[in-house]
């Protein structure tokens, strides 16, 4: 009889080494294991964001709800009722109303209609914009209760979309 | 298909799809099982088919971009390389040498974040739990790189004909390089996770082999004609945005079964950041967009109004007729709104 053949036992019919006997009995295989699983489990490589609590923090160049932005010194419209952004718009959901200032001869915007609901948010109209008066900005809660608030007018645009209670 | 119920035979013949949580509605698959043994299957495909083609051809050049994004979502940024080469190729134009060396970094990184999805998923549906929470923690760095760069972490359109649209953000080649760093050592402990596991092997193995002949006939390219021995990749054999100057493999397997090209993207993932790593050492320096202007026989043409298809409300706001002409009221003034109860933070 050789040095291998006294550490074989016979348990249930089966031969097995001691060696893999005791492994099996301290569950040697299922720790290594679980050595691995413990190594993620250190609260900085926790990446849940607790949303509605914790709102993410999104990219600087998020492209989210649009905004027709505003002059600050004078309350008046960036926007110079050019069009290039309703061209440039793969789902023509823009629409920009103008007329011409009798007094300056100049043309004025009107309206502004942005459909948010057909946007896919790929920046086409931001980069067209020779003003940077329409702009993508990092908002990107965009739910509403009807298909219609989807719909932004140009005071939509301009004031941001004000949060209405829901109403039965 | 015999005749027969499962109840006195052991033939059964099930659909699975297109509503099959894992096949997200993509295709349907007649299955003739014998227990847990495909026996045979029958596909049904174009559940997927969304007329691309169609909208392409009432859009323009740069108009069509953003659609590439959404053909394959986790491969936005590839879809869209594909793309402007196309396009690039058609007007001949050579782009600046700054915006391949960026293109090739983030077209990688998406091969990552694609592949490391695959992976995830992959093993999840074999039974494996676990590799899927650790590859969506390393594609989420790669996501949040691509956010940092263009805004958005899916449908990104990141590439413009011509070129790019965003400069690189300030630490894009440091976190890249730590996403690198940081990602080498992750994928030896996937495979430590799967590669020699008896029952990954087992379930892989000599499942769903494809010859390499058969790649050819059915046209099959990318890791599943590499994994059944055949070194072609068009990176090297027809090398586009400067891949001739990177060094790096062609990984191929001979057997072309699942665990084959397992192992083969396995591989390519570690050729990516290979690559990744040398491009973005040598980001050159240079403009990174080429002006193209309008294309030829493209003419500027007015904004298509909205047709009969736009909502009600949409056409009354902004003064268009119900056949998408331009009324002379032209729409409601600011002011007079909050049709929709909003939803938002109240």
């Amino acid at each position: 009889m050789t040095g291998e053949r006294l550490e074989e036992i016979h348990l249930f019919g089966k031969s097995v080494t001691m060696g893999k006997l005791l492994r099996k009995i301290f569950l040697v295989d299922l720790f290594t294991g679980l050595k691995v699983t413990f190594r993620s489990q250190n609260p900085k490589y926790i990446y849940t964001e607790q949303y509605p609590a914790e709102r993410p923090k999104v990219g600087e160049r998020y492209r989210g709800a649009p905004r027709l932005n505003i002059n600050p010194d004078n309350g008046e419209t960036l926007c110079i009722a050019c069009n290039l952004c309703a061209l440039a718009c793969p789902e023509s959901l823009i629409v920009v109303g103008s007329e011409r200032n009798e007094q300056t001869k100049r043309k004025e915007l009107t309206t502004f209609t942005y459909d948010t609901s057909r946007c896919m948010f790929c920046g086409l109209c931001e980069d067209a914009c020779p003003v940077d008066a329409l702009e993508l900005t990092q908002d990107f809660e965009l739910a509403t209760y009807t298909r219609e608030g989807q719909i932004w007018d140009r005071q939509t645009l301009e004031e941001g979309p004000k949060p209405t209670p829901y109403k039965c | 298909m015999p005749e027969s119920t499962f109840l006195d035979s052991t033939e059964l013949v099930l659909n699975m799809g297109p509503q099959h949580p894992s096949t997200h509605g993509v295709l349907r698959v007649i299955l003739k099982l014998d227990g847990e043994k495909v026996l045979g299957t029958d596909c049904v495909i174009g559940y997927l088919h969304r007329g691309v083609e169609k909208i392409a051809e009432n859009r323009t050049w740069a108009q069509f971009n953003p659609y590439t994004d959404r053909m394959d979502y986790v491969a936005a940024i590839s879809n869209g390389l594909g793309y402007c080469l196309a396009v690039e190729k058609l007007l001949n134009v050579e782009i600046p040498a700054r915006a391949q060396a960026v293109r090739v970094v983030l077209t990688e990184l998406n091969r990552l974040a694609s592949h490391l999805l695959w992976l995830g998923t992959h093993a999840l549906d074999i039974g494996a739990i676990t590799p899927v929470f650790y590859c969506l923690r390393e594609r989420e760095e790669a996501l949040k790189i691509f956010e940092n760069y263009c805004g958005a972490r899916l449908t990104t359109h990141a590439f413009r004909i011509g070129g790019l649209q965003y400069e690189t953000y300030d630490g894009f080649e440091r976190e890249v390089r730590a996403f690198c760093k940081m990602f080498l050592p992750k994928l030896d402990e996937y495979e430590d996770l799967l590669t020699n596991n008896r029952i990954w092997i087992g379930r892989l193995q000599n499942v769903g082999v494809l010859s390499a002949d058969e790649c050819k006939e059915y046209g099959v390219t990318g890791p599943m004609l590499r994994a059944a021995g055949v070194k072609w990749d068009l990176r090297k054999a027809q090398p586009y945005s400067g891949y001739e100057k990177y060094d790096f493999e062609i990984p191929t397997r001979q057997n072309g079964d699942t665990y084959d090209r397992y192992i083969v993207r396995m591989q390519e993932m570690r050729q990516a950041t290979r690559i990744i790593e040398q491009a973005v050492e040598s980001l050159p320096e240079g403009p990174i967009i080429r002006g193209i202007g309008l294309l030829r026989g493209e003419r500027r043409r007015p904004a298509a109004l909205p047709g009969p298809g736009a909502p009600a409300l949409f056409r009354e706001l902004a003064g268009i007729g119900p056949h998408g002409e331009r009324r002379a009221d032209s729409g409601r003034g600011g002011g007079d709104r909050n049709t929709g109860y909003c939803a938002r933070r109240g």
